[in-house]
């Protein structure tokens, strides 16, 4: 009994946060869109009893689904999402991994501070730190003054409303997630291993390539997933330093709810979302049990 | 019938294989090796003793090339190793806690050192496979370091770091994890491989058992000093000073004052008792401090006082150690010294001669005491 409750806890949470809000937007992904209050229907109604529930049943169909087939700028929307994902999260993990390293390889007594700096950035709003990078990137930004002031460029660059500043500001806004389980990964490395390595013959890159590497890629894959997985359905990002080219499904599905009311259309962007982040949210967990099976 | 007995340390002309040469190692102001200057010879199987933070390790590593001597030279067959580094040295180390890949088979952890050799594939599997059969391993060749047991590890960290055939095969602490059994057989097995392959071994370990077992010299250290290098039997039989007679075995130590007389010493340990004999080929003045260091093993005991025995003492059995085949008796003097007897247990418990509290006479002869200078 008190073991069911102990389970029971944890389920009821996922079920009231997770499920229930799901369904609602799985049903109103299967509604009409409508003038009304909610803008979609039908809606159930409890008063009808057994005969009104089959009648609103009858009325939901796969008609928003079928629509984000016929305009290509859905699946170009959801094709662009992954590929920038993937590309910032190659780039997060470019910028982490050393970081990562030279964090684990640091005097003991400098760690936790190193780790702070890491973290701290979460203790301010993320928009505000977003929005900071607009004032640093735009045309006369502190960027520009900067490389204007030295004599590197002549022109101001054009970084603002572009690709780029979408990924320096995912790679930003990522980086601590990143760096935290390759962290983690490299702080176990036993140094006898590196010197093994060595005294069998390897050069202290060889040694880094087959030992450090290898023996760090559970916190590589943890870091990629949990900067990949988010990334995908970015909103915020992409519409404060993303330009009208910048295509991401987060900001389609933003403007189908808010620009467009189309809460139905919307709806579905989101489910099909949903499907497509199973797959590497699935793939992260394998990740996770196997690092656990690993250690234990 | 003669046969060559294995000491090139004792022939002129044989070069050592390894020589430190007035080598200091500093840490900081912390002085880890103190300026020492030893050999080692090839196909030796050489035994670094001593007590925990000696710099045992630190002498394994400054050979592996991790540390690099802060004064002196090491010479590896006439060559001064220091600007060599670890990759490319003809040495391998087996690490105190055997430094097994987690991510590689069994087999790739051997086949590790040879792959960076860009040996031939098949030359590399020739080689591994006759490594897993030195070392019985052939069985868990597939497996990963997590999946075998504490033993089989430790073999394949032997066996990874016999594989490129090193000149000068390091180990730290091999068997420090095994227990009692194990570590028995696996010194015998690394004897065995040792006179195999005829690799130069140098061991690290904290076990004076361990030490005696394998090797053909022991070298005793303490604070960064090698105390006496000899063979095991003359460490054990002549330690040059209390500390290595301490350290080696179980012993007494009976403190006292020498003089000479006739071809040994008289030494008187306590007021009002009969002076005890020793014989020695060291030279004391008279008067001067010394200690006399007897192995419990050469004190016999007895009820009666024994006849003509060249010390003979009277006391009060204190204490009994039983170790099975042997017991330790600790007899205390009426001055308050304790000495230790040790005899062989031939006889059934119940039909033991002595127990606690009995008066006994110990005895020992002229040379079963090593007179040992203050
Ligand atoms: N890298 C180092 N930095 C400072 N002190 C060290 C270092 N390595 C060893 N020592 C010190 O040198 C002494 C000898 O160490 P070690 O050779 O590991 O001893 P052992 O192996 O005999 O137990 C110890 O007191 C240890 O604290
Ligand atoms: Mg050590």
């Amino acid at each position: 009994m008190r073991r069911f409750a102990l389970i029971a806890v944890p389920y009821f949470w996922l079920l009231a946060l997770f499920l229930v809000p799901f369904l609602i937007v799985l049903k109103i992904s299967l509604s009409d869109i409508a003038l009304a209050i909610p803008p979609y229907t039908p809606t159930l109604d409890f008063s009808a009893g057994w005969e009104g529930f089959k009648a609103f049943l009858g009325a939901l169909d796969l008609e928003n689904f079928e629509f984000l087939t016929t305009d290509d700028l859905y699946w170009k929307a959801y094709l662009s999402s992954l590929q920038i994902a993937f590309i910032a999260t190659v780039a997060t993990l470019i910028v982490g991994y050393p970081i990562a390293y030279g964090m684990a390889n640091a005097p003991d007594h400098w760690r936790p501070t190193l780790m702070m700096l890491v973290i701290l950035p979460f203790w301010t709003s993320f928009l505000i730190r977003v929005y900071a990078w607009v004032g640093i990137l735009s045309t006369e930004g502190y960027l520009n003054q900067f490389l204007l002031g030295i004599g590197v460029i002549s022109e101001p660059l054009t970084i603002l409303n572009t690709n780029t500043a979408v990924y320096i500001g995912i790679v930003y806004t990522y980086l601590p997630f990143m760096i935290l389980p390759i962290y983690s990964a490299l702080e176990r490395l036993d140094a006898s291993l590196l010197e093994a390595a060595e005294d069998l013959g390897c050069s202290r890159i060889t040694a880094f390539w087959l030992v450090t590497v290898p023996l760090s890629k559970n916190g590589i894959i943890a870091g990629c997933f949990l900067v990949f997985i988010p990334t995908i359905g970015e909103f915020v990002i992409p519409s404060l330093l993303g330009g009208s080219k910048t295509l991401m499904i987060g900001k389609v599905l933003w403007e189908e709810f808010f620009n467009n009311r189309d809460w139905p259309v919307a709806s579905a962007v989101a489910v099909i979302l949903l499907l497509i982040l199973i797959i590497p949210i699935i793939l992260f967990q394998r990740n996770e049990q196997k690092q656990r099976e690993a250690d234990g | 019938m003669s046969q060559t007995v294995f000491a090139p340390w004792n022939d002129p002309d044989v070069k050592p294989l390894i020589q430190f040469k007035n080598v200091t190692k500093r840490f900081g102001d912390f002085i880890a090796i103190d300026n020492q200057s030893f050999d080692i010879y090839a196909q030796e199987f050489f035994a670094l003793l001593g007590p925990s933070g000696c710099g045992k390790t630190t002498m394994m590593r400054m050979l592996a090339g991790f540390e690099k001597p802060t004064e002196g030279t090491i010479l590896l067959a006439g060559q001064d190793i220091a600007p060599i580094p670890p990759n490319k040295r003809a040495v391998n180390m087996m690490f105190q806690s055997y430094a097994l890949f987690p991510h590689l088979s069994v087999w790739d952890n051997i086949a590790f050192g040879l792959k960076r050799d860009r040996m031939a594939t098949d030359a590399i599997a020739a080689r591994v496979e006759e490594m897993l059969k030195l070392t019985r391993l052939e069985k868990f060749a597939k497996r990963k370091p997590h999946q075998i047991s504490g033993g089989q590890r430790q073999r394949v960290a032997l066996a990874r770091s016999l594989a490129k055939a090193p000149k000068l095969l390091l180990l730290d602490e091999p068997l420090g994890a095994l227990d009692a059994k194990l570590r028995q057989d696996t010194q015998f097995e690394l004897m065995d491989i040792q006179e195999k392959t005829g690799t130069t071994f140098v061991i690290v370990t904290h076990d004076q058992e361990e030490a005696m077992t394998v090797a053909s010299r022991v070298a005793v250290m303490d604070h960064g000093r090698i105390i006496q290098a000899d063979t095991p039997a003359r460490i054990y039989e002549m330690p040059n000073c209390v500390y290595v007679a301490d350290f080696i075995g179980d012993v007494t130590i009976i403190e006292g004052r020498a003089t000479k007389s006739g071809d040994g010493y008289d030494i008187a340990y306590a007021e009002g008792q009969p002076t005890l004999r020793a014989t020695t080929d060291k030279s004391f003045e008279n008067g001067q401090t010394c200690h006399l260091a007897i192995r419990p093993e050469k004190v016999t005991i007895t009820a009666e006082r024994p006849e003509g025995a060249a010390n003979a003492v009277q006391g009060k059995i204190l204490d009994i150690a039983y170790l099975g085949n042997l017991s330790t008796y600790h007899v205390e003097l009426p001055t308050g010294q304790i000495i230790k007897s040790q005899i062989a247990n031939t006889r059934r418990l119940s039909r033991r001669n002595f127990t606690w509290e009995d008066t006994v006479w110990l005895s020992w002869t002229e040379t079963a005491g090593v007179l040992l200078e203050g």
